[in-house]
This record gives C-alpha cells, structure tokens and sequence, in this order.
C-alpha cells in the first residue's frame, strides 16, 4: 500500500537556500566593510605622510636677511619614497609669488587657519594626485608674511596597494561565504535528523505494531507526533473492530444457516410429498449456497485485511498442500473422486500461512466442485523455473474460450456453473493471495484437454 | 676589425647642427648604416666607451642606426627640458636628474623580462633603470705619493693637505658642481653623508683647487702631474684607463665611498618608442645578466655591489633626490660650497 505522497519543496533545501542567501548577503557586506575601511586606513595613512612631509619642509622655511628661504629637508622627500614609487611634487609660496618648486601645482583653495592642513585630490601632468597644503606665518622685517607649503603625490601606488587589498578582501568575502554555507549545510542536516530518524523509527515497525511513537521528538514535532498517535490509535480501533466485525459475522451468519440447513434436511426426511421435498432440496440448495457464498465473502474480507499487512513467516508449502490435500480427501470420496497429491521435495517460502491455505483451499473447492464423478484431481507442488508453485488439476472439462483473466474479478463465474453453488470469489481470493505475495496465479487448460489446470506461482528470491 | 667598422660607421656632424640643438653638444655620432632608422640616444657617457654595446644592439636589430649625441648631465637635462630636439633615451650618470625627469613625466615606463633583471633598487617606478655601477673614488698621482703613504680616508686627506699645504697648492682637483651635474650629485650627497666633507672643501678651498668639468680629464691632468689629488672621481673611468695604469692610483675611501648608478630613462618625446625600449632591455640583459655581456663596458654592477665593504653606500634612487634639484636648495647649496671652495 504506497499511496504516492504529494511532494512540494524540501525543508532542508529551503533553509539551505535561504542560509546560504543570508551568507552570500553577509560576506557582500562583509566585503564592502573591509574595502571601505581598507579605503580609509590607506588614505589617512598617505595623507598622514604628505602632513609629515609638508611640516617637515614647512619647518625648513626661515627668514635670512630680510628673504624667505627655503632649505627642504631631505627626509621630507625621500620619506614619501619609501611609501610607493609615486610621483613628487611640491610647492613653497608666500604671497609675492612662488618661492620654489613646481609653480603650476594646483594648491587647495581658500586660506585655512595656521597649522590646520587642507588636503585635496586633484589632476596633475596627468595623473591625480593627492595633496596637502600647510600655511605659516613669518615675520620679514616687522611684517607678517604666510608662507604656504603644499607637497603632492600621484596615487598609482595607493591604487595598487588597494587593489591588492581589495583581492584580499575579496577573499576573505569568499572564505566566510564557503565556510558559512559549509556551517549552513552541516546544520540543515543536523536539524532534520529528528525527523529522518522518526520516519526510519515508523517504516522499520512491522505492520501489526500499531504502538504510539514514544521516542523523544523536539518540541517542533510534538503536534504532528501528537496527531499522528491519535491517527495510529484510531486506526487501531478501526481495525480491531473490523477484524471483530468479520469474526462475528462468520459466527453468526454460518451458525443459523446450519441450524436451518440440519432443520430442512430433518424435515426432507419425513416428508414424502415429491412437490414438497424438491422444494424442500430447493431451499437445502439456496441455503448451501448463502453459506459458501458468506463464507467466501467473509474469506475474502480476511484475505484483503491480511494482505493489507501481510506478515511473513517461514511456511512449507508442500505441507501445505499436502495438508489440504488430505482434509479434502473426504469430500472428494463423497463424489466418488480421487485426490492425488503430488510433491517429493520440501519447498519453502516466507509469506502467510493462512492466505496460503485459504488461497489454495478455494481452487481445490472450485476442482472438486467442478468435477463429475469418478473423475481424478491432482494437487502437486513443485518448484519451476525459479518458482515455487501449486498446481491443481481436474477433469471437470476445462475453460471453453472464455477470458481466464476475467475469471479472476469478483462475482464473475465460469459457463459451466449454473449448476453449482458459488460466489464467484474463489478464484479472486487466489488471484490477491499470489499478488500479496508478489506471485502470480495462471489459469489455464490441462495439457491432456480433459480440464484445467489453476497454477500459483510464487517467485524465490 | 671592429674598430675598422666602427670608424666606417662613425660619421661626425657638422658644428652646425649641434648649434642649432640649443645645447651644448660634446660630440655627436651616427653609427649603423646610413638609411637605417635612427633611435637617437644623448647620452653622458663617451661613444669609444658604449660603442661594443650599442654595435651589438645594432647586429640584433638590422636596418636601424644610433644618432648617439653626448653632452654632459646638465646640458642632457637642458636638451630634454627644452625639447627642440626630439631624442628617444636618455643616458645619465647623474641619477637626481634622470630622476626629475621620471618624476616630471618626461619620460615613458617600462617593463619587460629585461627589466625584471634590475635589482629593486636598480630602478624606479619603471622610469629610471640603472645599468653600471661605478665608485666615487679618489685618484692620486703615483709620481706625487711615491715613497708616502697613500690617503685611505677623507680624514687622511684632510690632514695630508694641512700638513703641507705648499706642496698641493693648485695641485688639488675636484668636479665643478656648477658645470657637472654628477659633481653636483656627489658633492650633495657626500654633505648629506658626512660634515667630514665641509671640513675637506674648506681645506681644498684653502689651496686654489682646480675645478673640472669631467672624470676623464681629472684623471688625464693626474697622469701627467699636472694635479696631485682629484676628488669625486669616477673610478670606474679611472680603472677602465689601463695605459695610466702605472702613473695613477685609484682610492675607495674608507670612511665611505658612493657608489653611482649610469641609467637610462625612455624619453616620452621620442619617435622611436618600440626600438627604445629594446635598447633599454639591450642595456638592461647586458649589465645585469650572469654573467655581464662580453660588450659591457664597466665593472659588472652585481659584482661590485657584492663585494662592497661596508664602506660603500649607494645613492638611492626616488624621490629624495629631487631635493637637491629644488631651485632654492641648488642655489643655496652652490653659494654655500663655492664660498668654501673659493676661500682665499
């Protein structure tokens, strides 16, 4: 019983899907963050060394002899050297003209207070360049006079460095992506381990155990747990009163109709009437057949609940069969019949006992029924082809033309049982049995054309 | 044979021409065929002593010539800062200019395998790309010192040139640092190395030096007694001079010795960037591949470096230099080391 069950998403994808999502979200934040900062460290870090320069040249500027003069320091070249490989500019000015250095410099705009430095990014020969510009005030003959130092350097070196952290920050975006999701596929797993491990603990229960899930579940899965106990505790109760149902119905359907049976067949004797007595073998008939038919609709009830769950234990067919063969052997001598059992070898498989019987039982019925007197069946079990089969043979004319496969659906019967009692579910019974058992049940005539031959096939494995 | 080539090849150009180029030019020659694409070179360095590099540069690349003009550093810089002659490289020894050229965008970059052979700080910022090597040595007159001891140190000097003062009077050469931009170069960096130097030029100042204009008439006025000392001199031109072998001798002063670095930068103006580029790399595979180019003129530069004693430091090459090529700091430097060379 696979029902096919209604997909839609996977919970563990989802969250998958959606830590991943907040991952990738994060190491993209995470990645603009470092570059901004990176930005920041490697521009204060180049505007700090422009400042240090620009002071240090700022320092340089004196007043000899009534002329400003400027003595710039080594150092304050040479340090932004040891930075990067940048282009050097610079510029000393007072406000008669440009003292020295390179006159065309852009140099940053309005005055600012004495020592408070004004940086500035501009184009030059070119290139940009990032700029300081530092103010002073000296005294020449009484008078004050701003000198104003700017000192400037081309950013290709800045450029490589960040794009070198830039990489670098790339990376570790990428690392913490690989490594969260690595995190978020570990923990989508994890989490539906309670799950996984209750449906593995619900398939491996065999199907009679019909016990509420009692392992512990967290507390996500307690309503769909809950639920599921209250629906395996209904389904119990269902079945128990179906099982009891068909217990009592067998009961007492069977019972009165053998009382009525034994009170017509009393009564059959002391009448002489012949109106009367084949009325009386009339209702004997009908009786006959309400019990059978009951008897096989009830068989058959049994047979669909069992095969429902079908438990396997080990069962042996030819004893089966062998069994069958000597319970009927009454039957068969009451019509003048022989019953010959066939079956040298023992042969065994897993399945259900009962339906085996049942299974079997019904076909010898329908041979026994079928056949006239004096005629012979065989039952044999035999192992072919990789099956273990039971075969039943009779004499009782066989299938003429019709459509065997037919014969096996529910209430459909032969052409030649108008005369005899029967439901028509024999052969159904059969057919449901070997297909529970994953056999197969073949209906066909015997070889020597005096009847059929009902062959149940089960595969072994 | 090589020299019967070159003669071939060498053609001297009219006085002419060089007037019109608004520089002074020392010397001036075509080498290679005559309808050969020119790659024009100026150049400090004299043609006798880069001609073997640029022959073979020459054979790799067929159907080109050299226009190779030389001058001295300052007028190198003049040529290119006026630009009315077009040149593709610029070779110099004096690195602060090459450097202020790199840094005021007269110049191409560069890179290549060749390149990629310059030790860090051989180049900079793939302008500048050294190529030699050289010492800022003291040359004596073997005549002169026979049977004294020889001056290891500026400070030997100093007190050799107390001691007898009528014996070097006039006979003391140094660069003049008005005229030479490596003169400059060495005197900038020696006071910015040692007060040891002030101390020296006072004392040379005291004995009317002779100030010259080159290495290799230093080493010519030395060889023929006309000085006794020369000061800042090139050894690496006084050690190429095998014939004076016996009439000079070459110090490497103890205290401390400069070394130089000869570099070429790829003029931007230049109408022949692809050919000077591959003369750069010519350049750059001779002198800093193991071992040196049979055609390398000078004292293979890794080799010098290795061996160097502490004593030697090299002139970085960046930004620092340009300090002495700031207006203000050049004039204030010059008056300061004319009055003490010029003390009478």
């Amino acid at each position: 019983m696979s029902a096919t069950v209604n997909v839609s998403g996977s919970i563990r994808r989802r969250l998958l899907l959606q830590l991943m999502g907040s991952a990738a979200l994060l190491a993209a934040l995470l990645f603009l963050a470092v570059l901004g900062f990176v930005r920041n460290v490697a521009e204060e870090s180049h505007d700090r060394i422009l400042l240090a320069s620009a002071t240090s040249i700022l320092e340089s500027v004196s007043v000899q002899s009534g002329e400003i003069t400027a003595d710039i320091p080594y150092a304050a070249l040479s340090m932004l050297g040891n930075v990067s490989d940048d282009r050097v500019f610079y510029q000393i000015a007072t406000p008669a003209g440009v003292l020295t250095g390179y006159a065309d410099l852009p140099v940053a705009g309005p005055p600012v207070q004495p020592g408070q430095p004004l940086f500035q990014t501009a184009r030059y020969k070119a290139e940009s360049i990032r700029s300081v510009t530092l103010f002073r005030r000296l005294s020449v003959e009484g008078a004050p006079v701003a000198v104003q130092v700017s000192v400037a350097q081309t950013r290709s070196g800045q450029a490589a460095l960040l794009a070198q952290l830039s990489w670098s920050a790339l990376y570790l975006g990428v690392g913490f992506f690989v490594l969260a999701s690595g995190l978020a596929f570990w923990s989508t797993q994890s989490s539906i381990t309670p799950l996984r491990s209750l449906t593995e603990a619900i398939s491996r229960r065999g199907p009679k155990d019909l016990r509420p899930v009692s392992r512990p579940v967290p507390s996500e899965m307690s309503p769909l747990v809950s639920s599921l106990n209250s629906f395996i505790s209904r389904l119990q109760t269902s079945l128990a009163r179906s099982e009891d149902f068909i217990a009592e119905a067998a009961h007492r359907v069977r019972t009165p109709l053998a009382t009525v049976r034994a009170q017509a067949e009393v009564t059959l004797m002391r009448i002489e009437n012949e109106n009367k007595r084949t009325s009386l073998r009339e209702m004997i008939r009908a009786i006959d057949e309400s019990s059978r038919a009951a008897g096989q609709l009830l068989d058959h009830a049994m047979v669909s609940f069992r095969t429902d769950s079908l438990e396997l234990e080990d069962v042996n067919l030819t004893e089966l069969a062998r069994d069958l063969a000597e319970r009927l052997q009454p039957v068969a001598e009451l019509k003048d019949m022989s019953l010959h059992f066939e079956g040298q070898e023992t042969i065994r498989l897993p399945g259900d006992g009962i339906l085996l019987q049942n299974a079997v039982r019904n076909i010898l019925d329908n041979a026994i029924k079928y056949s006239g007197r004096d005629s012979e069946v065989w039952i044999r079990a035999v192992c072919r082809g990789g099956c273990a089969c039971i075969e039943i043979e009779d004499q009782a004319g066989g299938f003429k033309c019709e459509d065997t496969e037919a014969l096996t659906r529910r209430f459909v019967r032969g052409a030649n049982a108008r005369n005899t009692t029967g439901s028509g579910l024999g052969l159904t019974i059969a057919r449901e049995v070997a297909e529970a058992h994953g056999g197969k049940l073949i209906i066909e005539n015997s070889q020597t054309g005096t009847g059929a031959c009902v062959t149940l096939c089960f595969p072994l494995h | 044979m090589r020299n019967a080539l070159l003669s071939l090849a060498l053609t001297f150009l009219t006085l002419a021409t060089l007037a019109a180029a608004g520089f002074e030019v020392e010397e001036r020659h075509w080498i290679g065929p005559q309808d050969g694409t020119p790659l024009r070179i100026i150049s400090t360095t004299d043609t006798a002593i880069l001609a073997p590099l640029i022959e073979s540069f020459l054979q790799k690349h067929p159907g080109t010539a050299v226009d190779y003009t030389v001058a001295n550093s300052s007028e190198v810089m003049k040529a290119v800062l006026k630009g009315e002659e077009q040149f593709d490289v610029a070779l110099s020894s004096a690195m602060d200019l090459q450097t202020k050229l790199a840094n005021d965008g007269f110049t191409r970059p560069h890179q290549s395998a060749f390149t990629a052979l310059i030790p860090d700080w051989g180049k900079w910022r793939d302008h500048v790309f050294a190529f030699s090597l050289e010492p800022a040595s003291v040359v004596v007159s073997a005549a002169g010192f026979r049977g004294r001891d020889i001056p290891r140190t500026r400070q030997d000097l100093i007190a050799l040139m107390r001691a007898e003062p009528e014996r070097f009077l006039g006979k003391v050469g140094t660069y003049d640092v008005a005229l030479s931009g490596l003169g400059y170069l060495f005197a900038t960096q020696d006071a910015r190395t040692s007060e040891t130097y002030w101390r020296l030029m006072e004392v040379t100042g005291s004995l009317e030096p002779v100030l010259y204009c080159c290495s290799a008439s230093m080493i010519e006025d030395i060889a023929v007694g006309e000085i006794l000392i020369a000061y800042n001199v090139l050894g690496s031109y006084a050690r190429a001079r095998q014939d004076l072998k016996d009439k000079i001798i070459v110090i490497d002063p103890e205290d401390y010795t400069h070394l130089m670095m000869r570099s070429a930068v790829l003029l931007s103006g230049g109408g022949q960037p692809d050919l000077a580029q591959r003369f750069v790399d010519h350049l750059a595979y001779a002198a800093w591949s193991q071992p040196p180019g049979a055609e390398y003129p000078f004292h293979p530069p890794s080799a010098e470096f290795i061996g160097a004693a502490n004593s030697k430091r090299l002139i970085q090459l960046g930004p620092g230099l340009l300090v002495y090529q700031d207006a203000e700091k050049r004039r204030r430097f010059m008056a300061e080391w004319f009055n003490a060379i010029r003390k009478q």
